[in-house]
């Protein structure tokens, strides 16, 4: 219930709950402290002395230039050069030639103050940045009222910052935090901070994220009634502010907030820590990607490689084709970027649900069952060709691994194996460095490949399986509809006999096996994985450390042993039953 | 008079960390430089007027650069408009 105070009738009249966006998770109990910037807004006045006026609009920008650069440094110190990196920017609009030189120009001809000539051409930029439809360049905003604010600040010889004035343990309430603010703030008496307004990808949410204190955004007006000295609970897991407290509330808080803590640091703790089995088998835990943002995501979570990079974001979204040098950016970006960890690239996806209107592809009536992925991208073998250039051309930048999706024939992987091998000659003969070895593999994704997989391992250099597909096709029900969804079950027998099939038949090859869909990351199919002998789980980011934890807890033996039995059962029920016994007992 | 069409690469878009280094890049040039996007042409030395374009990732945009060093203004700043930053 965003913005909303809504009495809760069994405690205090007094105790209220004010919803909001969870910034950065976590929990705080502390009393408000309720910040409150004076805003100035300047007055239009008509100065004799122009000459005068721009030197001490120069003087004020000089002093605003002065406080940045400490708050740089400041920054640099507590959080890196990265994070500091906003305030350069903010010292650059102080340079900026269509701010600061507009008003100047507008003081020597209107003989205006200075103050009302900055604030008017930063409203300007303000509004415009406000109305686009970006969030991330409406936020900037922010920005520029920040710098601006400052230097205003100065011309009227007034101080402006204020999150100095807080001494004791506190949450701040605040109508927004300036980015100048976030900097500021005392991470040993600051418990957390929320804001009126603002959303997950707000400077100060991402702030609250890096200083690792709790944090909620977007909470609505009400917010502001909270007095500085009320007690509050911050519940930036859930997005919620509990205002005066009833003690059996606080008691229950204290509570969860405690186990949260230790859980948080038992995942923090394994961030860099291999994935081993209680009885000591290695696994690898891999992300899944989308684009390239996602990386940092994963090594922020402990991946220990990328098992499923999503190259459909190059493609979408656009007017044309990707060229080579944009998609040989992009590939070698990653590879850099993840240090020599495997990076598992899959080729273009596209088909199925995913469209791309520039192609003109006819309209099909069952479009999963049609021209797709590998299928297209051999009909169209330009486009595909180019891709493959771009990921040869890539691969010396780092460890790289081909997949191809949707195979279900073994001439369709010999034909996307020819190309690639004649792309790397003909970029050899160009005199372009080529990785001397890439691992080349498939998506297991059709039973019909799952079926043959002995056949296939012999040659590929590894499997993903790739589940929200398989399922799918297993189970002949559209994952997209929901009055079958019944039917998509992850742990169906079926679906594990196939699984099971596909990773003995890649063992006795010597080759290793992913998997890439949503149950490597599920922790009812965790176990059951481990024990059939899946080597790499790759799964969204968040789901990593606590997959980790898990895996750390089981041995891989005693659910080896126990496969034969759990497969014997005839429902995904019975079998989801016997796997929760096991890890409970 | 130099003129080339370049596609924003940059995840996230053409804004903070990008636009500040390309600003500081088109500073040290003498030229005049200029970026476009759909028709909407701003000075190319102004990171609050290249905000305003709203470059997004894949938008294509235009590089003028007119000037002292037009061409090599061109081909410097250009790249840095295809290139991926660390954010």
């Amino acid at each position: 219930m965003k913005g909303v105070m809504e009495p809760m009738t069994e405690h205090t009249a007094r105790t209220a709950t004010i919803g909001g966006i969870a910034a950065s998770p976590g929990y705080a109990i502390a009393k408000a402290y309720r910040l409150q910037r004076d805003e100035i807004k300047p007055v239009q006045k008509q100065v004799a002395d122009a000459a005068a006026e721009t030197d001490r609009f120069r003087q004020a920008i000089g002093k605003a230039k002065a406080e940045l650069k400490q708050i740089h440094e400041l920054t640099r110190q507590r959080l890196g050069e990265e994070k500091a990196e906003i305030f350069e920017a903010h010292l650059l609009l102080l340079e900026d030639p269509d701010l600061i030189d507009v008003a100047m120009e507008q003081i020597e001809q209107d003989n205006v103050n200075a103050d009302f000539a900055l604030h008017s051409v930063a409203a300007t930029f303000i509004d415009a940045l406000l109305a686009m439809d970006n969030e991330l360049l409406r936020e900037r905003a922010a920005d520029i009222r920040d710098v601006s604010g400052r230097v205003i600040a100065a011309l009227h010889g007034a101080a402006y910052t204020t999150v100095s004035g807080v001494t004791e343990e506190s949450v701040i309430i605040a109508e927004d935090l300036a980015p100048s603010d976030t900097a500021l703030l005392d991470v040993n008496i600051v418990r957390g901070f929320a804001t009126e307004i603002g959303s997950r990808t707000s400077h100060s949410a991402i702030m609250s994220r890096s200083l690792g204190i709790p944090a909620i955004v977007g909470a609505g007006s009400s917010l502001m009634d909270i007095e500085t000295g009320t007690m509050i609970i911050l519940d930036a897991v859930k997005g919620k502010i509990i205002v005066a407290p009833s003690d059996g509330e606080l008691e229950q808080y204290r509570h969860i907030q405690e186990q949260y803590e230790q859980r948080r640091a038992e995942l923090a703790g394994l961030k860099s820590e291999p994935t081993v089995s209680a009885d000591g088998a290695h696994m690898e835990l891999a992300a899944n990607i989308g684009s390239v943002e996602d990386v940092q995501k994963a090594l922020d979570n402990g991946a220990e490689g990328i098992g499923l990079f999503r190259t459909e974001f190059l493609y979408m979204g656009r007017s044309a084709l990707p060229t080579e040098e944009e998609q040989f950016n992009v590939y070698k970006y990653v590879l850099e970027k993840m240090d020599g960890k495997p990076v598992v690239i899959r080729t273009l996806d596209i088909g199925g649900d995913k469209e791309l209107p520039y192609m003109k592809l006819p309209k099909e009536s069952n479009p999963f069952l049609g021209l797709r992925a590998v299928r297209l991208c051999l009909q169209e073998q330009d486009l595909f060709r180019t891709q493959l250039r771009a990921l040869l051309r890539a691969s010396r930048y780092g460890n790289l691994k081909i997949m191809f999706p949707m195979i279900a024939l073994r001439e369709e992987l010999r034909e996307c194996k020819r190309l690639l091998q004649e792309e790397r000659t003909k970029l050899i003969a160009e005199g372009i460095e080529v990785a001397e070895r890439i691992e080349v593999g498939i998506m297991i994704e059709i039973p019909a490949a799952a079926l043959a997989a002995d056949q296939f391992a012999k040659e590929v250099d590894f499997f993903s399986i790739g589940t929200n597909d398989l399922i799918q096709y297993t189970m002949a029900a559209d994952r997209m509809n929901e009055t079958v969804s019944y039917l998509y079950q992850t742990c169906h027998p079926s679906v594990l006999r196939l699984i099971r099939m596909v990773i003995s038949a890649a063992s006795k090859e010597g080759k290793w096996v992913g998997m890439c869909g949503e149950m490597a990351g599920d922790e009812s199919a965790i176990p059951l994985l481990l024990g059939m002998g899946l080597h790499e789980f790759s799964m969204s980011a968040s789901s990593i450390l606590p997959a980790r934890a898990q895996i750390r807890s089981l041995s891989r033996q005693q659910w080896a042993e126990r496969i034969d039995s759990v497969l014997e059962l005839g429902s995904e029920q019975e079998i989801k039953q016997v796997v929760q016994q096991h890890v409970n007992s | 008079m130099a003129t080339g069409t370049f596609t924003v690469l940059n995840p996230s878009g053409f804004h903070a960390r990008p636009t500040k280094v390309f600003v500081q890049a088109a500073t040290a040039f003498q030229c005049k430089v200029s970026l476009s996007k759909n028709g909407k042409k701003v000075n190319g030395k102004s990171s609050l007027s290249i905000l305003t374009l709203g470059i997004a990732v894949n938008d294509e945009v235009i590089l003028e650069t007119d000037g002292d060093q037009e061409e090599k203004a061109l081909q410097e700043l250009g790249a840095l408009l295809t290139k991926i930053y660390e954010e």
